[in-house]
């Protein structure tokens, strides 16, 4: 039987350029390039490794985002996904985490999953809860921020490395997956791949086809509300100095001064 | 007064330190009900009385230790429903930040995660956070149901106002679909003496410069001398340095000491994200066009390997 794996990824501004609010208070999408979110890489990675070692399996990698989200599709089309769904709804806009974790809840299920694979944070929110909210709603066992991982007879078996402790788990599928940065560098789209990428499926479907009310998403219905965002103050410079062979006693003094030591 | 539910974060009983800054912030939301999960409510208690909790709800089963967090999302619902809180305020750690979100899904209420400060409004408790690494503040709050907010270490301080703290057991039911995730095995975290890297005033981190895992201790011997937790860049992490529990930065800790000191880090986006908070910020890096020095209060151009055991004597030699 073909494994189902979803893997659930993320356009984000560039986190390497200014990023701004627009007037409402969302995310500027305008100020700065978007592209993957960096950390879904990894969710990619691990994709298609499980896919690779795996007898039969097929790759669907989903986002919730505007028209420019596809980028982010043929990004993860190119590193060897098998094909895409883009839910895109102008009611979208706005939406928080539990209004997205609703939409992409419903997408998963519409493609049909053994196994959803999750970066452990997004760039821009980096809440880093959607995969834990997607696990509740699903109602499927939680592996999240796993730095290792193996799939094997319909068995997931991870390790979390947590605040105060390291953790072995293991869940049946399906399960929603989330891991870290640590599980493994993330491989280039090849030119052969980026080529390929360009003839895959991508379907795009509203919130209609995923029979979700528009009531339930968007900036006017989230469960949070932003009040204001203000720019941090640049911070005052400071002062500099060049070691000439007493710059350890003038930071000494320096943090004296301020009752550090 | 309404009541604010505050997740406990323990070892065995010892409560951590943002539990009792949580304490401190919900007080001024309403009043203190602590959940305790988990062994040792008898070592807490006392604690949690004299930071002002007026109630502890615990509860202890073995689900909690032997499936991965739905089962304390089932026990903090029960308290919940117990209660029927104002809002609920969970510490900002990995765990407390998935308990907090599954929480809010399943009592239908808004979410909002990492805050670093909270206070009184007109409609609900206002959260303070920051974002896009630490280049914006907000202040948001909940706009359906019952606020839930995580709240990150170091954000406010921990006062004395002793209440009742009366131990209450808290019947948990752990459904069947909460036990999906098993824990085959805990490795806890050897403890080095150092403060935790979340909670320390003080962090002292060393990047790729310090140029070799051998060479770590100096980065140590600084912050043994100022009593500070010991961080690292990632580039440090990567080769193999310093150990992972120890990053700084986007994909490691976030940290907010009164002191952040960069020993050669040049100070990139990512890591910036982890330490931008810091109240003052001091670097040594030999190359005067490195990122970091735009963030400190006080820079030292030179060679890590002259300045930090030449700052590390002079504090010994200043203490006496
Ligand atoms: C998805 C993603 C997530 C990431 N997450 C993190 C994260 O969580 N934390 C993090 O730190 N990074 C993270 N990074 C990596 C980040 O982009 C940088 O690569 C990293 O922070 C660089 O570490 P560094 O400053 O130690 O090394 P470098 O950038 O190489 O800087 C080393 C500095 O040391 C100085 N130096 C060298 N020798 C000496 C000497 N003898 N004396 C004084 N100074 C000296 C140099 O001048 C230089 O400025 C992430 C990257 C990505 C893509
Ligand atoms: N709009 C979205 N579309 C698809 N996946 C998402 C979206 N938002 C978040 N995710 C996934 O959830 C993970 C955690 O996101 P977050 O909780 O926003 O930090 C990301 O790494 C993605 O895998």
């Amino acid at each position: 039987m073909t494994m189902r794996i979803v893997v659930c990824v993320k356009y984000v501004p560039d986190a390497t350029g200014d990023r701004y609010f627009a007037e409402d208070l969302t995310t500027d999408r305008d100020a700065v390039d978007g592209l993957l979110s960096e950390l879904d890489e990894y969710a990619v990675e691990q994709a298609l490794r499980i896919a690779e070692a795996a007898d039969d399996a097929e790759i669907t990698v989903v986002t919730v985002g505007p028209e420019d989200a596809k980028d982010a599709l043929r990004k993860a089309l190119s590193m060897g996904a098998d094909k895409a769904l883009h839910v895109e709804d102008d009611d979208l806009h706005g939406t928080d985490v539990l209004g997205t974790s609703l939409v992409l809840a419903k997408a998963v299920e519409h493609t049909g999953y053994d196994l959803v694979l999750c970066g452990m944070a997004s760039t821009d929110g980096s809440m880093g809860v959607l995969p834990a909210i997607l696990a509740e709603r699903l109602g499927v066992p939680q592996m999240t921020l796993l730095s290792e991982l193996a799939v094997q007879d319909g068995v997931v078996t991870g390790r979390r490395d947590g605040d105060l402790a390291s953790e072995e788990l293991r869940a049946a599928l399906p399960a929603v997956v989330s891991v870290t940065d640590q599980s493994g560098e993330a491989r280039y789209p090849s030119f052969k791949g980026i080529m390929a990428a360009k003839k895959k499926p991508v379907e795009s479907l509203d919130l209609s086809d995923l029979g979700i009310e528009e009531d339930q998403v968007g900036l006017e219905n989230a469960w949070t509300t932003v009040l204001e965002a203000t720019q941090r103050p640049a911070r005052t410079a400071g002062t500099i100095v060049n070691d000439e062979g007493e710059g350890g006693k003038q930071l000494a003094a320096y943090l004296a001064e301020g009752r550090f030591v | 007064m309404a009541e604010v539910l505050v997740y406990v974060d323990h070892v065995d009983g010892a409560v951590r330190k943002p539990t009792l800054e949580l304490l401190a912030l919900a007080r001024r939301i309403g009043e203190p009900v602590a959940v305790f999960l988990g062994s040792g409510v008898d070592t807490a208690a006392p604690m949690l009385a004299e930071y002002g909790a007026t109630r502890v709800l615990a509860a202890d089963v073995p689900e909690f230790g032997a499936y991965l967090v739905a089962p304390k999302v089932d026990a903090l619902q029960a308290a919940y429903a117990t209660v029927s809180p104002a809002a609920v305020l969970v510490p900002s750690s990995v765990e407390g930040k998935e308990i907090a979100a599954r929480l809010a899904v399943r009592t239908r209420s808004g979410l909002i995660t990492d805050a670093i400060d909270l206070e009184a409004g007109e409609e609900g408790p206002v959260a303070t956070q920051s974002v896009f690494a630490a280049a914006f503040t907000t202040k948001s709050r909940v706009s359906k149901g019952t606020p839930v907010i995580t709240v990150k270490p170091n954000s406010a301080a921990p006062e004395v106002s002793p209440a009742a703290g009366a131990v209450e057991q808290l019947a948990v039911t752990v459904a069947d679909l909460s036990k999906g995730t098993e824990v085959v095995s805990r490795t806890p975290r050897e403890s080095t003496g150092r403060p935790e890297l979340t909670e320390a005033a003080i962090v002292v981190s060393g990047g790729r410069g310090v140029n070799g895992q051998e060479n770590f201790h100096i980065i140590e011997s600084l912050a043994d001398s100022v009593g500070a937790a010991v961080g690292a860049s990632r580039a440090a992490v990567d080769a193999g340095w310093y150990p992972h529990a120890n990053q700084v930065g986007q994909t490691g800790k976030s940290v907010s000491p009164q002191l952040y000191v960069a020993v050669g880090i040049s100070g990139a986006i990512q890591h910036r994200a982890g330490m931008q908070t810091s109240k003052t910020i001091v670097a040594v890096n030999k190359d005067a066009e490195a990122p970091i020095f735009d963030l400190v209060d006080y820079g030292v151009v030179g060679d890590l390997f002259q300045v930090v055991p030449q700052l590390t004597e002079e504090i010994s030699a200043r203490k006496g």
